[in-house]
């Protein structure tokens, strides 16, 4: 999958699923500090991950990701494989 | 040993979401009870319900404040709500005062079950998500608004079947008698959903009289048969009295008395005897003559047995000094865990506007019931001083005098 659609299908998600405002989504925008993502929001979004692109994250890999940009790349890189 | 004022009240109950609304239902004596299609369809023998419109907080919390609350969390927040500003406190006194919250709390089928079918589906609890564990624990009436509110003080649940919001009030009472806290938000809440109450169902005591569900709940009446289940939420802010008066707030009531006691025998048996001990544990407490008291919100559930037994202890302990009497399960059916903190959210709007809610649907008494001084049609009269008695599966009892 291109990095466009991934990038749009994870705007999508943190807009409608967590309520995080547009604005605040950008490349170097950091999960945690930036957009207000926690441990337990990661949670929910290994289930959205898996069912938008079909690979289980876990929590581990969430903790070498800081920012909006790196998530998407990362899943890049899973959905690569 | 410091006084207890009652500086907040809120609700959201079958009779109406706010104070005025209830108080109105109240007074006019209307029912909230209707027949639930869903819970007949899946196989309730009973599908009687108190009907509550399902709050929208969309616009009051955040994503994770919202996932983490149960269907009765929701109802404790927005009677919370009311509470406070019924107190006149805001997020700001939080901030500076460890305000505690103690709540009564007994189930959360729906969540559990919702998480149950998912692993059943799935096999894997990755797939639950983050939110299930906070609405299924007892005590996630408490751990969520004391979460929202920011509060800094005394937190936990208390489960004690349908006395359970009872002993919340009392518990909290004896905290602040003790000058342990100076403020604590109490009250119960109880859920309403498809898989609220049907375990409860299948004990046939809920009320058969499906065809006219308004009339169902008759305490009292010779021809009860059995409860309506309701719920929602109601709220108590208690104070230390010296402390409410110097900061300004509005005195709504003051708790004089708590009584307990266990009755020690059959699961579900009704025991007069250990009733009485309550009532009179409670009377004690208070210091109260039996001639002070002018009304008794009974428990009184409209099953056969149970308000039998209360009949029997009302007329044990006050014999020919019989306060006015009336079940507000009459119009509300059941509010199981919650019902000890709306009965005295009831019986306070009464005492505040002078008049005394009907028992409706009593139309005739038995031998135990004609001792009673029932209220069959709203009057208007002063009271200063009622008594509120809950009762629960186990025999745990519960007895709660209020002054103004």
């Amino acid at each position: 999958m291109e990095i466009n659609e991934i990038t749009q299908k994870v705007k999508q998600f943190l807009i409608n699923e967590f309520e995080i405002e547009e604005d605040k989504i950008y490349p170097e925008a950091n999960l945690k500090s930036d957009m207000g993502i926690d441990s337990l929001d990661f949670v929910d979004i290994v289930i959205i991950v898996e069912d938008i692109f079909g690979f289980r994250l876990n929590t581990d890999d969430l903790k070498q990701i800081s920012t909006f940009q790196e998530f998407c790349e990362f899943i890049q890189s899973k959905t690569k494989k | 040993m410091k006084r207890v004022a009652i500086t907040g009240l809120g609700i959201y109950s079958c009779i109406g979401t706010c104070l005025d609304q209830v108080k109105d239902s109240l007074y006019k004596g209307k029912s909230g009870i209707v027949l639930c299609e869903d819970r007949l369809q899946y196989g309730y023998k009973s599908a009687l319900t108190g009907f509550l419109k399902e709050p929208n907080l969309k616009d009051c919390l955040d994503r994770r404040q919202r996932i983490c609350l149960s269907q009765q969390g929701e109802y404790a927040y927005l009677s919370t709500l009311e509470a406070l500003k019924t107190a006149g406190i805001d997020t700001d006194y939080f901030e500076k005062n460890p305000v505690g919250i103690i709540f009564g709390n007994d189930s959360s089928m729906q969540p559990i079950v919702e998480t149950c079918k998912k692993m059943e589906q799935e096999h894997d609890t990755q797939r639950i998500g983050s939110a299930k564990v906070f609405q299924s624990i007892n005590s996630t009436v408490s751990m969520n608004l004391s979460t929202i509110f920011k509060l800094k003080g005394v937190n936990f649940s208390l489960s004690a079947a349908c006395a359970s919001a009872s002993h919340a009030i009392g518990t909290a009472a004896m905290f602040i008698r003790s000058g342990l806290q100076d403020m604590i938000i109490c009250g119960g809440a109880q859920e309403v959903n498809l898989y609220s109450v049907m375990s409860f169902d299948a004990l046939g005591v809920f009320s058969s009289m499906q065809q006219s569900p308004q009339k169902a709940s008759r305490p009292f009446d010779r021809d009860r048969n059995g409860l309506v289940p309701s719920g929602g939420a109601a709220t108590l802010v208690l104070e230390d009295m010296d402390k409410a008066k110097k900061r300004g707030a509005k005195i709504y009531g003051e708790i004089i008395g708590y009584g307990f006691s266990s009755s020690g025998g059959k699961i579900t048996e009704a025991n007069p005897e250990s009733e009485v001990l309550a009532i009179e544990n409670a009377l004690k407490d208070s210091q109260m003559q039996l001639s002070d008291i002018d009304y008794i919100n009974a428990h009184a559930t409209s099953t056969q047995e149970g308000d039998k037994a209360e009949a029997m202890a009302l007329y044990k302990v006050f014999g020919d000094k019989m306060p006015m009497v009336s079940s507000t399960k009459s119009m509300t059916g059941h509010e199981c865990w919650m019902s000890g903190a709306s009965e005295v959210v009831y019986s306070l709007l009464m005492m505040h506007n002078d008049f005394l809610a009907p028992n409706i649907n009593f139309e005739n008494p038995d031998q135990e019931t004609s001792k009673l001084n029932l209220i069959t049609q709203t009057c208007q009269k002063q009271t200063n001083c009622f008594m509120t008695n809950s009762f629960g599966f186990g025999g745990t009892n519960a007895v709660l005098i209020v002054k103004k």
